[in-house]
């Protein structure tokens, strides 16, 4: 029985994965192509959330072979955390630090 | 409410944030705010991990994050803004191999007891997919930062073993299903890695936006399926929202470069020159003219367009670029960057690029923008652009025909600064050097702006 592919909490996972594909599709549809950079990292990030199934398997682990392995998992994840969100943040910063500068260059062209 | 619940409602609402941060993206104003609420579901998503019950080793958990975060951090705070692709690809590596390693070790934890089918399944998915983006990636990272050539690395049958390796990875995966034998899936861990490596290495540097943005998209969907064997809804969320919006963004790269996904990944564009019927191109006229005279050009023109390309992230020529267009600008003269979606390593590189130099947003035009503007324009200058502008996309029968071009033809004046007459990436001969309305500079584009902006200045 355990053995069935489809029993309850594994459908409501793949109602989760289904109705995420189109949320995706819907949201980065409207990514304007400035931003694709941004979007590629910012994503990067996010998928960085293996963080806390890294941490599960290291916490879990009863063997010398799976606390290794989780140690690692944790050690990476991290680095994509932490590394998505930063350079995610260094390119938007220079893309905020527009408006200013650029009113002043339309006057004088102006 | 038990912990359970609470942490669940935890997961959740960082899934929300997630969904946000992309949504963000939709307007740069508010895309930084975005960022910023991500880091906060991505916080509360940890911190309530470590209240998960049963959960030991918590001391190890935070020597590997703050290991993680130590090496991280620094990285990604001074690394310079031309090694973007790299970083942007290397921490979508880890992330996979992540994936994969947390998949091993949920499997090594069921103790030899076989486990069902599916969770199996997604296992081997997990491992399959996280160390194919991991390995991917590495070799993208090292291709990007030159270790090894950028152009396509190949060797006499290498389909066939790749194809090989493919079936043979699928056939492990099919005989771990039945046996549920632990080395076997050691086995197609190495398979997997050595996939990774040999895909991408006869991918060349041209093409990598796409690799890129598909090795994301893996990336993402290894943590979906990580996400269905610990049972985590928001895993599964924020890896198929990733892995979604690398399809997404793939398939965009494909049609902008006018070719397919599988010809992208499988054909080795661009590893051989090819030498276009005349072969005596050489010999053909060409007009060139010193920056100096360019720059007294640009002077008495009302509008030019700037149309840049992976030249301009090699010269490191952003910020001359834009000390160029103020100049223009003062002088009253119109300015717009026309950017090509597949311009330089990765999608909207050379925006990053510009963005970097502090050229103002609503200067930079998407190809479709900038098209049915450059019929205006009296000058047309191309920094470090090629295939982007080669009117040979347009006729059937060259390798990149069909490929959406910036019309830089359309403009009075071309302006081309090239550092010789070699052909861009896809080796193909652009017709539009000969074209009696171009005018070549030749040298490095970092020099050749700074002597067009003296000179600029100065008429």
């Amino acid at each position: 029985m355990g053995d069935a592919i489809l029993h309850n909490a594994n459908l409501g996972y793949l109602t989760v994965f289904v109705l995420s594909i189109f949320v995706g599709i819907e949201v980065i549809s409207k990514v304007p192509s400035i931003l694709h950079t941004p979007l590629m990292s910012g994503s990067n990030a996010i998928h960085g959330v293996i963080l806390i199934g890294s941490m599960w398997v290291l916490g879990t682990s009863h063997s010398t072979l799976t606390e290794i392995l989780g140690f690692l998992a944790v050690i990476l994840a991290t680095l994509n955390v932490v590394g998505g969100f930063t350079v995610t943040d260094r390119m938007l910063e220079m893309f905020k630090a527009k408006p200013e500068p650029k009113k002043k260059e339309e006057e004088v062209a102006k | 409410m038990s912990r359970g619940t609470i942490l669940d409602l935890c997961y959740l609402v960082a899934a929300v944030t997630f969904i946000l941060a992309l949504k963000g993206l939709s307007n740069p104003k508010r895309a930084r705010t975005g960022n910023f609420i991500a880091m906060a579901g991505m916080a509360l998503a940890i911190g309530a991990t470590f209240f998960q019950p049963g959960l030991s080793h918590i001391g190890l958990i935070v020597i590997g994050m703050v290991i993680g975060a130590v090496v991280g951090i620094p990285a990604s705070r001074m690394v310079k803004m031309t090694a973007m692709p790299q970083l942007v690809a290397i921490f979508n590596g880890v992330g996979g191999g992540a994936a994969a390693l947390v998949a091993m070790t949920e499997f090594l934890g069921f103790g030899g007891q076989k486990p069902a089918t599916y969770v199996t399944l997604e296992v081997l998915v997990g491992v399959l997919i996280g160390t194919v983006s991991f390995a991917g990636s590495a070799i993208a990272f090292i291709k990007l930062q030159e270790l090894i050539t950028g152009r396509p690395i190949t060797y006499p049958g290498q389909q066939i073993v790749n194809a090989l390796l493919g079936i043979g990875a699928i056939g492990l995966v099919i005989a771990v299903l039945i046996t549920a034998s632990t080395p076997l899936l050691w086995a197609l861990l190495a398979v997997s890695a050595l996939l990774g490596v040999l895909l991408v290495l006869p991918i060349g540097g041209a093409d990598v936006p796409v690799l890129i943005s598909l090795l994301n998209s893996l990336t993402g969907l290894a943590v979906a399926a990580s996400g269905f064997t610990l049972g985590n809804n928001l895993l599964i969320v924020a890896g198929t929202l990733v892995g979604a919006s690398g399809l997404l963004l793939t398939q965009m790269m494909c049609k902008a470069m006018g070719r397919s996904l599988p010809n992208i990944l499988f054909s080795a564009f661009g590893s051989a020159t090819i030498t276009s019927s005349g072969g005596s191109q050489e010999d053909r006229p060409v007009r060139s003219a010193t920056p100096e005279d360019i720059g007294v050009m640009l002077a008495y023109a009302h509008k030019v367009a700037i149309i840049p390309g992976y030249g301009l992230a090699v010269a490191q020529a952003q910020h001359i670029a834009r000390e160029l267009a103020d100049e223009l600008e003062s002088k009253g003269i119109e300015v717009f960057y026309a950017i090509h979606p597949v311009a330089g390593r990765m999608p909207g590189h050379m925006n990053v690029l510009l963005a970097e130099a502090n050229v103002p947003y609503d200067k930079l035009l998407e190809m479709d923008e900038a098209n049915p503007q450059l019929g205006q324009c009296d000058v047309a200058l191309v920094v470090g652009a090629n295939d982007t502008v080669n009117p040979a996309a347009r006729e059937a029968g060259s390798p990149i025909s069909g490929m959406p071009i910036i019309n830089a033809d359309d403009a009075a004046q071309v302006v081309f600064l090239k550092r010789s007459m070699r052909p861009g990436f896809a080796g193909i001969e652009n017709e539009l050097l000969f074209n009696e309305k171009t005018t070549l500079v030749f040298g490095d584009a970092k020099e050749t702006l700074t002597k067009m902006v003296a000179s600029l200045a100065a008429s």
